[in-house]
């Protein structure tokens, strides 16, 4: 049974009394170049800039090597640094860091060569040896943040700041169906969520689960069908204010090609949920979080698209459900630039085939719902933007990188990979 | 190597301070027409003779200096722009020096000038700097003071230095600016004030920062001969350094650039630092003119202390320093705040400084520094001034 009463200790109520603090943004202007160290922060990796010529590393990122001209790149970097200086900047001069004082700034030498001025955790000391994580701050822009090995890094409000970090936070799930909702409310839960709801739709089904979740404290089932307005607006009138975590389950995956006497009907139906579900979520709840990003310590902070690694190569076998999950790719786009302006991070995590029936017929390795789970917790924590879960997905997307031709005639061929 | 050719035959006149306020409703074209009225009126001369215009400044956008010349009916043969921040004014001073020489020009009107506004302080931050964009700004760190507090935590470490040290310099530069009626910040400021003061990035406190303000500052650039036929008073240029991004190797800037030039300085002069009547260094930050009086040759880094203890700096003292108070109590005016020791030197040294005038103040020694757009002050530079 749902326990009604529970609570997290960590959260206090909201004064109703009080204006909710409107969304600032940490200043978001960089050079093209430095988007470079976008793209690796987005995905959590340390990519920092390296000169092509010489193999210097170079920061801040320049158009050339200081030492031979060479043009610059991003490449793994070394992770160390040692510390120099810190201060707590106590009166900035940018609104978002003046009403978020005191900032804690270090400067430090990074192990590969470069200084770099830092967001620093507040263990650290001047002289101390620290791991530097590229990340992406409120504005959605890559800094760098410094922490002593081991450091307890939600510890750090700058820290939690700048990731999505579920202690406190109230979840939605859309589709309690999916399965990585049954292991992923787990988590959230044992990761100190205040509380988690899970829509089911068509709930006069059997919810194989449900009783799985029912003993879960903190979790709550409600009805939600996403190809239904009303549904959506109803959940919504109850939950868009407090939703400070959105997971997008929802899914139908529907295999056929494009020749197939159904595949228009079909295609359809799962555009209904993918897509046009996916923008129903948006019209109810986005408004709602994109306002509270900036609500406390635990304010609205990210908004997860679980979505098909289909939608950005498609296999012939899967016309229509390919097409549906490109169109909420496309979306996410747009999404991650509304819900961004008020600081809220759009992650989208691009799964390969389930382990399901729906897949049935696609070999191994299929993903299974605790792997999505966690992919979906870790990124939550440390604020990621892109993930790839699964090994047909990890796969597709550094093909699509390095030969996106070779990938469409591999799957017209029938291979995956 | 030989060192540079020397400066003789040219001089600096007309020193000109438009009085600064914190905040006004006016543009920058407007301080520099102000400047110009100043620098016409005090040699006696209409500003269309000018025949060089030298401009320094963060705020005149969408103009350069080129625009100014049709906006304030000059017809030069000479021009520059110059946003350097706190080396402009002896950038300025170089390169007029040369070409008046060269005879490029025959008077170089050199202005630096900012306007400020409530907000304009925070904008220009914004967009100061490609580096600062990318690397600094994004950090909470807008504005030079976390720059500079990271940078004296390191050198402090480094000499031993304590704010109270940093204070000593504060506080008599103060008193010299309570002589300026020009002077933006009056109060009296105490040891204990300043050791007390509200933090503003530690170790930086309130009392170590400059005030941003609107203004203009300008002298002319000339020949001793045509200061001479005009009856003007001037002082000598007799030597300059400048350097930019001296020691790129250093991981924090422990030292400027003057300690790469300072030998070159002294032997241009003909002098050594111990003859030299004042000192105007520029101070935003009091630990940034500790670092000059090293870097310049007054004494040994590790012996800073000591030589910051063992001198007056107030304008009767045994050393005067900042002797109009400086921009931590002019406040700065934006470039024009590199102008300021120029400025203040030329009345010294002509005798024009009223009641803080320095007793037989014959030779003057002026730093300029400036941008710091990431990790360290990019810029210095120094003059060296003698009396007519």
């Amino acid at each position: 049974m749902t326990d009604p009463s529970h609570t997290s200790p960590t959260r206090a109520r909201a004064n109703p009394l009080r204006r909710t603090r409107r969304p600032l943004l940490p200043p978001d202007a960089r050079s093209r170049a430095a988007h470079l160290l976008t793209a690796a922060a987005a995905r959590g990796r340390f990519d920092l800039p390296c000169c092509r010529g010489c193999g210097r590393f170079v920061w801040p990122i320049p158009e050339a090597c200081p030492d031979c001209l060479s043009e610059i790149a991003t490449a793994p970097a070394p992770r160390g640094a040692r510390v120099i200086s810190i201060t707590t900047a106590e009166m900035p001069a940018d609104t978002y860091f003046r009403e978020r004082a005191p900032w804690r700034v270090g400067l430090v030498t990074l192990d590969c060569g470069p200084q770099a001025i830092v967001h620093m955790h507040p263990d650290a000391v001047p002289g101390q040896d620290v791991r530097l994580t590229l990340m992406l701050d409120r504005a959605g822009q890559a800094v760098l943040h410094a922490a002593p090995k081991g450091a307890a890094m939600q510890a750090d409000p700058q820290y939690r700041e700048m990731t999505a970090d579920p202690a406190a936070r109230r979840v939605l799930i859309t589709d309690a169906r999916h399965l990585a909702a049954l292991p992923l409310a787990r988590a959230l839960i044992q990761a100190g969520a205040h509380s988690v709801h899970l829509g089911v739709p068509e709930a006069w089904k059997p919810l194989p689960t449900r009783a799985a979740f029912e003993a879960i404290a903190g979790v709550r089932l409600v009805d939600l069908d996403i190809t239904s307005d009303r549904s959506v607006t109803d959940l919504a009138a109850d939950l868009a204010g407090k939703v400070e975590i959105l997971v997008n389950t929802a899914d139908l995956p529907r295999p056929g090609g494009l020749l197939g006497p159904a595949a228009q009907v079909q295609a359809r139906e799962m555009s209904e949920v993918i897509a046009q579900g996916l923008m129903r979520l948006a019209r109810a709840f986005g408004p709602a979080m994109a306002g509270r990003g900036a609500d406390g310590p635990h304010g609205a902070a990210a908004w997860v698209n679980l979505l098909s690694v289909f939608g950005r190569a498609t296999p012939p076998g899967w016309a229509g459900y390919g097409a549906a999950h490109a169109a909420a790719l496309s979306l996410s786009q747009v999404l991650r630039a509304e819900l961004g302006a008020g600081g809220v991070r759009l992650v989208t995590v691009l799964t390969g085939p389930t382990d399901d029936d729906w897949f049935q017929t696609l070999g191994a390795p299929r993903v299974t719902g605790p792997a999505l789970a966690n992919a979906i917790l870790k990124a939550l924590r440390e604020g990621l933007e892109e993930v790839a879960v699964g090994d047909v997905a990890l796969d597709l997307i550094a093909r699509l990188e390095e030969n996106p031709k070779a990938v469409e005639r591999d799957l017209a061929r029938g291979s995956l990979s | 190597m030989a060192g540079p050719r020397g400066y003789d035959g040219i001089v600096l006149a007309v020193p000109v301070t438009v009085p600064s306020v914190k905040n006004a409703p006016k543009s920058t074209q407007w301080w520099i027409g102000r400047a110009l009225a100043g620098l016409a009126q005090g040699s006696g001369l209409s500003h269309k003779v000018f025949d060089g215009l030298s401009v320094a400044s963060f705020s005149l956008a969408p103009d350069t200096t080129i625009g100014l010349t049709q906006h304030f009916g000059l017809s030069p043969r000479y021009i520059d722009f110059q946003p350097l921040g706190g080396m402009s004014g002896i950038a300025a001073l170089r390169r007029a020096a040369r070409a008046v020489q060269a005879g490029d020009a025959e008077i170089v009107a050199c202005i630096g000038a900012d306007a400020n506004g409530p907000q304009s302080f925070r904008r220009s931050l914004e967009n100061f700097s490609r580096s600062a964009q990318d690397a600094v700004y994004p950090y909470g760190a807008g504005g030079p003071n976390v720059n500079f507090s990271l940078i004296a935590q390191a050198f402090m470490a480094e000499t031993g230095l304590t704010r109270a040290d940093f204070g000593r310099i504060a506080v008599a530069q103060r008193g010299n600016g309570q002589l300026n009626p020009l002077a933006l910040i009056k109060g009296a400021l105490t040891l204990d004030a300043y050791l007390d003061a509200r933090p503003i990035a530690p170790p930086i406190h309130l009392f170590d920062c400059v005030m941003p303000c609107a203004g203009a500052e300008a002298f002319l650039v000339l020949r001793e001969e045509t200061a001479r036929a005009q009856g003007l008073p001037f002082v000598r240029l007799t030597a300059s350094i400048e350097r930019h991004n001296a020691f790129p190797a250093d991981t924090v800037m422990l030292r400027g650039g003057w300690a790469r030039d300072v030998d070159s300085l002294w032997a241009q002069a003909g002098v050594e630092p111990g003859a030299v009547d004042l000192v105007q260094t520029y101070d935003d930050y009091p630990f940034v003119s500790a670092m000059q009086f090293a870097d310049l040759g007054f004494c040994d880094r590790k012996d800073l202390a000591e030589f910051i203890h063992g001198h007056d700096f107030g304008v009767a003292g045994s050393l005067p320093h900042n002797t109009s108070g400086g921009q931590l109590s002019c406040g700065q005016a934006g470039c024009a705040g590199g102008y300021l020791g120029l400025v203040e030197s030329i009345r010294q040294l002509t005798g024009q400084a009223g009641a803080r005038q320095v007793a037989r103040a014959r030779r003057a020694l002026v730093s300029g520094f400036g941008m710091i757009v990431f990790d360290r002050g990019l810029g210095s530079g120094a003059a060296i001034l003698e009396a007519a």
